[in-house]
């Protein structure tokens, strides 16, 4: 018989913490409040990313690898040992942890390009797509400077426990709680979505991935994680990294108003606007969603151009706060100064103050 | 939300008043203790502490007040047939979803979805409110709902509204517009009326606005009053500016778009 305890009501649970000045705060906080989402997930992914967290090797690129299969680590090491200088490389500390199954090998390498591989960054880029296309098994999640992605089945809380994300300070964060909808829940693809320092969590379904997936395939980008959200990892790195649009023009990319909103607009913007959805079609993404994405400078939160999921902001001093829900951010903080829903399409922006992006305003 | 929780038992003030402290509770078990104090005959329960904790109030009949100090998770005295909620915060998402009698009174803002499919009785917001505020909003007879949004409201207002009656009153908008975009698309019944300036662009083909008439002043009339006495605000220069109604401009808004 259909047992009604039994049902699962949910629909994926996102938050994030930055610091704009910079502060580095353990991991309790981000894992307390994506706790507080548990209902909106449904134990098959968790996952979170931090900036700021690795100060020991702030320079080298920090690889975080899965490896599925017994043979994968050698063949990526291999790689690696080719194509990169390799400085460390260990297995990612993790705690047996209940709700966590065993997965896949966990190890991280901090590298840097050879001399003359330029840019550095487009170099890095072509080695995680080779890795993630050429070794069977091993999967690169986790590939920026001073920062690092951990992601695992299970629910995010206890995917946090097993990563020891307690004994890590960053000051910026980002944690999500997965219900896959319509693709596999598995430990690659679960939240965030990395590539260098960019790293995404989202709640929603990308029904545009198909006409995304084949431009970004254009610029070298390979999806293999069986997931719609990696695509916007993928946007973001090409529009913003190597097209240099500022972050306000690509993300009007990303949620473009709709011809009507654009025709009101005074001339200049309904220019821009028009310029944009012309150049940047194919990067329009589809459906809802509420995303959060972080980077080296900074935090983003963004909805669909017709807030189709729920996303809640909040400021408290140097802080920004965004959630799922406002109940989480009162974990992380109390006593917020101002707490507000964001407008569908509309950024919401965190700057650490020591690297702050270009910005059209 | 798994981890060892303490469930502390109803505290009894006086004869029928019950006090939770909701901190860290399960909503299973927070909704469970709500349950068994009504069994028990509580008429005036006090939760405090409450922080995410979904579907308070849902299903719950009866004369019972029911005051949140924090704020509730989402779907909020959904199927509520009777009592009178009363949250000293921000509600999130979803309140009053098919709700069919009482009141649910919001000290702060609300989330999206407020009185999504709503049959009767009325919601209160003293600030903002989400989007798709009121969608598929109904009336039947003398059951009529209403929602009162002291602030302003996003996109998709009214939407699919086929009855009851929404008033958006745009207290602390600032130069922001009282309602989002596609403002009642699809509506067919029902009333939605917005105080002061009417921007015509963000409204839906389906609707024709107007001036507020004697007739329609009337009818919000009642409406403001109890917003002002919940809030305690002077009613008299809300009674006494300028309204518009939107109505809808056709009872079938999507005839011949699926069959000819």
């Amino acid at each position: 018989m259909f047992d009604v305890t039994a049902r699962n009501i949910a629909g994926c649970g996102l938050c994030a913490l930055i610091s704009e000045t910079a502060q580095a705060v353990s991991g309790e906080a981000i894992m307390r409040a994506i706790a507080l989402l548990h209902d909106r997930a449904n134990g098959m992914g968790g996952g979170f990313a931090a900036y700021g967290i690795y100060p020991h090797r702030p320079d080298d690129y920090a690889l975080h690898l899965m490896y599925y299969r017994p043979d994968s680590r050698d063949q990526a090491e291999r790689l690696l040992d080719e194509v990169l200088q390799v400085h460390l490389a260990e297995p990612i500390p993790t705690r047996p942890t209940p709700g966590v199954p065993p997965g896949p090998a966990l190890w991280r390498y901090f590298v840097q390009p050879p001399p003359g591989a330029e840019p550095a960054d487009d170099y890095v880029l072509s080695v995680v797509m080779r890795i993630n296309s050429e070794c069977p098994g091993a999967y690169v999640f986790s590939s920026g400077k001073n920062m690092g992605a951990f992601k695992a089945l299970g629910y995010a809380e206890e995917v946090g426990r097993f990563y020891r994300l307690e004994e890590y300070h960053g000051h910026t964060w980002i944690a999500h709680g997965r219900f896959p909808t319509n693709t596999p829940g598995w430990w690659a693809g679960a939240h965030p979505f990395t590539l260098l320092d960019w790293a995404v969590v989202h709640n929603g379904e990308i029904s545009s991935y198909g006409t995304n997936r084949r431009y970004l395939e254009m610029f070298g980008y390979r999806c293999t994680m069986q997931t719609d959200t990696e695509v916007v990892t993928y946007l973001l790195d090409l529009l913003i990294r190597r097209h240099h649009l500022p972050l306000r023009v690509a993300v009007q990319a990303l949620a473009s108003p709709f011809w009507h909103q654009i025709e009101r607009l005074p001339a200049p913007e309904r220019e821009l606007a028009t310029a944009i959805r012309q150049v940047y079609g194919s990067a329009l993404l589809n459906g809802p969603f509420a995303i959060v994405f972080a980077h080296a400078g900074g935090l983003v939160g963004l909805n669909d151009r017709i807030k189709l999921r729920p996303l809640v902001a909040a400021r408290k001093d140097d802080f920004l706060y965004l959630a799922s829900e406002e109940a989480a951010i009162h974990v992380m903080c109390p006593q917020p100064d101002l707490v507000w829903a964001p407008e569908a399409g509309e950024p919401v922006i965190g700057c650490l103050q020591a690297a702050r992006l270009e910005e059209v305003t | 939300m798994r981890q060892t929780r303490i469930i502390s038992s109803p505290r009894r003030l006086e004869q029928g008043q019950v006090h939770l402290a909701a901190a860290h509770l399960h909503y299973r078990q927070l909704n469970a203790l709500v349950r068994e104090a009504v069994a028990r005959g509580a008429k005036h329960l006090r939760l405090s502490g409450v922080n995410g904790q979904r579907y308070l109030a849902d299903g719950l009949r009866g004369d019972i007040h029911l005051e949140i100090e924090g704020v509730p998770g989402n779907d909020l005295a959904a199927f509520m047939d009777g009592p009178c909620v009363q949250v000293r915060g921000n509600a999130q998402d979803g309140i009053g979803n098919t709700m069919n009698a009482g009141r649910v009174v919001v000290h702060g803002d609300a989330g999206d979805v407020v009185g999504y499919g709503m049959r009767g009785g009325a919601i209160y917001i003293r600030g903002h409110a989400g989007y798709r505020v009121g969608i598929h909003m109904k009336e039947y007879g003398l059951s009529r709902p209403a929602i009162v949004v002291g602030g302003r409201t996003g996109a998709f207002l009214g939407e699919y509204m086929a009855g009851g009656l929404i008033l958006v009153l745009g207290l602390g908008a600032g130069e922001r517009p009282l309602v989002g975009d596609f403002c009642g698309t699809g509506l067919h019944g029902g009333l939605i009326v917005i105080r002061g300036q009417l921007d015509r662009d963000h409204l839906s083909p389906h609707v024709q606005a107007a001036e507020a008439g004697p007739g329609d002043r009337d009818l919000i009339g009642p409406y403001l009053e109890e917003f002002c006495a919940h809030f305690q605000l002077p009613v008299g220069p809300l009674a006494a500016d300028r309204y518009w109604v939107l109505r809808p401009a056709s009872a079938r808004p999507y005839a011949g778009k699926y069959a000819l």
